[in-house]
């Protein structure tokens, strides 16, 4: 007989008179995954900061955990009973070892006074072996891969007994081999008993790893019930609440041979090893590597944030010397950033004040440079109406939009200065469903009728595969192959990333 | 398009709260300070009181939207404004006369002096890679100390007379409810100067840029801005503004006395951009909230005097109010 953990009755969640949540009624039973899925804003990520105490309380309705009704009032207290949310963004201290991140807030101690250093450091080996991890109790965590962090995490919940295990969106800093490994742990939690709530965008992880799927759709659940009678189509229907055609767009055709943009035998010490390839006219070319792969940090150099120890970047067959991001402005190249909120937007701007943030010289006067607000506001304006935006006005700060909408506005902000080369640095992270298929076909149409040739930088094979006219792979820091048409399928393109090829019969 | 914003959001106490917090200060100070707080002639001393280190606060402003802090605008003004007297006694001792173009260079000289302050305090954070903290902390020492040194830790008086009537030289008299009324120039640079801080602030892209900055640098960084460059020029501002208010309250004295001239300015100017809204952690702040928060300042200390408080009490209170406001300022987030 299955055992019900916690049970949620007639939940309402509102922020200042928005509902966020509506009568959500939802049962966890012990020892099953449960994948949580929806767009970006159906509520998911409320729902579980409610389950870990970080929002409280509800605007109406009862947890019930065991039977009995519970107040979840802050996380220290879901950790006593028994929960643990693994957020997005790792909780991790830099600046300490590994053994006193997995006891961080709840330290051992000796005689109630001293750090137990020692006890702490035995017990965080043990967890790690338990969890099959080869990680050293002293690393330091900026040494740790994205992976690692994930199992410091999980080990975290492990060392407070947790029962229940909230995951939001584990899978988006991960590589497809880490994300094999993390699958395997999670699967051996529950047979020990643990429940693990999952929650992510990536339908494919879902339906593999899941037993049972709830999808929440503006606050509500829309459908609940076994992951095997539902394929990822239909899954991607409920989410939407419409039919969805395929996810990319008919591939882009418009590729010709000119040449726009060559990178020759470029290195940056530690970094990168004489990498070379050439992006022509009205093409996407796709750049894949598992993290650390360098791809990022080819961008970082083109736009002079990487001083390179050697090698050329041309552009329409001449060298370009580019020193700083505003000379690569100068040359017409545009990037747009994988770390949103780290380096492509100011979250404290408005709308208009991001989407002209790279394009203002074009906005000012000669004299005291000056800012002409209305053409700007005009400006801004058809591309609320071009993307679709889903804002009220645009001197709404884009802390108040969607991972979704502010994507928009960061790839308005981008094609402003009406580049020739775009440089698209994962396009489609923390991104859901409709916004993703949105962000494809516009990529496309840029390709198309603008003419602007395309380097899609990703670590999403099936974005790599639905978009790209070639890619180049890249592992540890160098070029390991290109491919182009019918040759780009997963097994091809994964095997130049590892530099393993896959046993066909796995 | 963009007038409906404020509806959801209600009452926009970013915008308003300053001005109502003036406002209520302002009825509280006339009941405490009754018969003498409202009289024209008080409300425009507590103005001209509040010039000197609101010139200095508005370029405050900037360096704290930018995400940085100036430290050494007290001492850095004692610097400007002895190196204005000595440069006007150096021409009168040169055979210039007294002429008004004596005055005007002893001024520009300062306002020059403060721009290469601030240029050395900017190239310092932005070329040398100190945190401002540091690097104006260790200039506040620097510029204080040189002038001590000059002075032989006594004043430079200055020999010219025009100077000291151009302390005290008011413009526009007239006559309001019987008394003669007259606006001393402090109050009008410091208007005009908000004026210009304001529009480069809201209207121009050096603006937009420095609350880019501010807000955060590496997102600015790969949008193609110059941070460096815009951080140097904050505190070049700042230097320009301290030469300014140092040339004006030499003036009004008439001699520099190196080791008190401009002391704690930095903290007056600090808290009156910090009550004016403006977000230390930087990004985001107004130059006309930063001309009500010195004036808010001055007026409570104008209040306590009439209430016959004494001036330490008075600091008590200063010290109150700055940390009052930054709470009200939290609570909204």
């Amino acid at each position: 007989m299955v055992e019900e953990i916690i049970r949620i009755e007639r939940l309402d969640k509102s922020f200042s008179g928005v509902p966020v949540l509506k009568n959500i009624n939802l049962d966890i039973k012990r020892g099953e995954i449960l994948g949580i899925i929806g767009e970006n804003g159906a509520g998911k990520s409320t729902l579980m900061k409610i389950l870990a105490g970080i929002y409280y309380p509800p605007t109406a309705g009862s947890i019930y955990l065991h039977g009995k009704i519970t107040d979840i009032a802050n996380p220290i207290e879901a950790r006593r009973l028994g929960i643990s949310l693994i957020p997005q963004e790792f909780n991790l201290i830099r600046d300490l070892p590994v053994y006193n991140n997995i006891f961080l807030g709840a330290e051992l101690m000796k005689n109630r006074v001293v750090l137990d250093n020692a006890a702490m450091r035995r017990r965080t080996i043990e967890l790690l072996s338990r969890l099959g991890v080869s990680i050293s109790p002293d690393a330091q965590i900026e040494n740790l891969s994205a992976a690692q962090k994930q199992m410091l995490e999980i080990s975290k919940a492990l060392a407070f007994d947790s029962e229940v295990l909230i995951m939001d969106e584990p899978t988006t800093m991960l590589t497809h081999y880490e994300i094999d490994i993390l699958f395997r742990l999670v699967r051996q939690l529950r047979e020990n008993g643990m429940t693990i709530v999952y929650i992510s965008h990536k339908l494919k992880e879902v339906k593999a790893l899941t037993d049972r799927v709830a999808i929440l759709r503006d606050g509500e659940v829309v459908h609940d019930g076994p992951t095997a009678d539902m394929t990822t189509l239909q899954m991607a229907q409920k989410m939407v609440g419409r039919e969805l055609s395929s996810l990319f767009p008919p591939k882009n055709d418009s590729a010709e041979d000119q040449v726009v943009f060559e990178i020759k035998n470029v290195s940056v010490p530690g970094i990168l090893h004489d990498v070379s390839f050439a992006l022509r006219r009205g093409e996407v070319l796709g750049l894949f590597g598992l993290v650390g792969a360098g791809r990022t940090e080819i961008a970082e150099t083109v736009l002079g944030l990487r001083r390179k120890s050697g090698g050329e970047i041309s552009i329409n067959g001449k060298s370009a010397d580019i020193r700083e991001p505003r000379d690569a402005v100068g040359f017409g190249i545009s990037y747009l950033s994988e770390d949103r909120q780290g380096s492509g937007i100011i979250t404290s701007f408005s709308v208009a004040q991001n989407t002209t943030l790279v394009s203002l010289p074009k906005y000012s006067s000669r004299l005291f440079h000056r800012i002409d607000k209305r053409t700007e506001h005009e400006q801004v304006d058809e591309y609320i109406r071009e993307f679709r935006v889903k804002t009220e006005s645009q001197d709404k700060r884009l802390e108040n939009l969607s991972g979704g909408n502010q994507q928009k506005i960061s790839l308005a902000k981008s094609i402003d200065t009406k580049p020739g080369i775009f440089i698209i640095d994962e396009p489609t992270r923390g991104v859901d469903v409709s916004a993703k298929h949105e962000i494809y076909v516009f990529i496309n149409k840029l390709v198309k009728e603008n003419r602007i040739s395309c380097l899609l930088i990703s670590s999403e094979l099936e974005e790599i595969i639905g978009m790209c006219n070639r890619v180049v792979v890249m592992r540890e820091g160098a070029v390991t192959g290109e491919l182009g048409g019918d040759a780009i399928t997963e097994e091809n393109v994964m095997a130049l990333a590892t530099g393993v090829v896959e046993d066909k019969s796995a | 398009m963009n007038a409906n914003t404020g509806e959801r959001q209600g009452f926009n106490i970013e915008k308003w709260g300053a001005p109502i917090a003036l406002a209520a200060l302002l009825v509280i100070a006339a009941v405490v300070g009754w018969p003498h707080f409202h009289k024209p002639q008080n409300l425009i001393n507590v103005m001209r009181q509040a010039s000197y280190t609101g010139i200095i606060a508005l370029s405050m402003t900037f360096v704290i939207i930018s995400g940085g802090i100036d430290l050494s605008v007290g001492s850095m003004a004692a610097f400007c404004a002895s190196v204005g007297v000595l440069f006007m006694n150096w021409m009168l001792g040169n055979g210039l006369g007294e002429f008004w173009a004596v005055v005007c260079g002893g001024v520009a000289a300062s306002i020059l002096i403060g721009g290469v302050c601030g240029a050395v305090n900017g190239a310092l954070i932005t070329a040398g890679k100190i945190v401002p903290f540091i690097v104006t902390l260790g200039t506040m020492s620097i510029f204080r100390y040189l002038c001590l040194q000059m002075a032989n830790a006594g004043e430079f008086a200055s020999k010219s007379q025009l100077f000291s009537r151009f302390g005290a030289a008011a413009l526009f008299q007239f006559t309001a409810s019987g008394h003669r009324i007259s606006l001393p120039i402090p109050i009008f640079a410091l208007f005009i100067l908000a004026a210009i801080l304001s529009f480069l602030l809201k209207s121009t892209r050096y603006g937009r840029y420095l609350c880019a900055v501010g807000s955060n640098a590496k997102v600015a960084q790969y949008s193609a801005i110059r941070v460096g460059r815009v951080r140097f020029w904050a505190y070049v501002v700042n230097g320009l503004c301290v030469g300014v208010a140092a040339s004006l309250l030499a003036a009004r004295f008439n001699t520099v006395s190196t080791p008190n001239f401009g002391l704690n300015f930095e903290m007056d100017a600090i808290a009156a951009t910090i009550i004016g809204g403006t977000v230390m952690a930087g990004g985001r702040g107004t130059v006309w909230g930063t001309v009500i928060g010195c004036f808010m300042l001055q007026i409570i200390q104008n209040m306590l005097n009439m209430a016959g408080i004494s001036p330490y009490w008075q600091g008590v209170v200063k010290g109150i109010v700055i940390i009052v406001s930054v709470f009200i300022q939290k609570q909204k987030q």
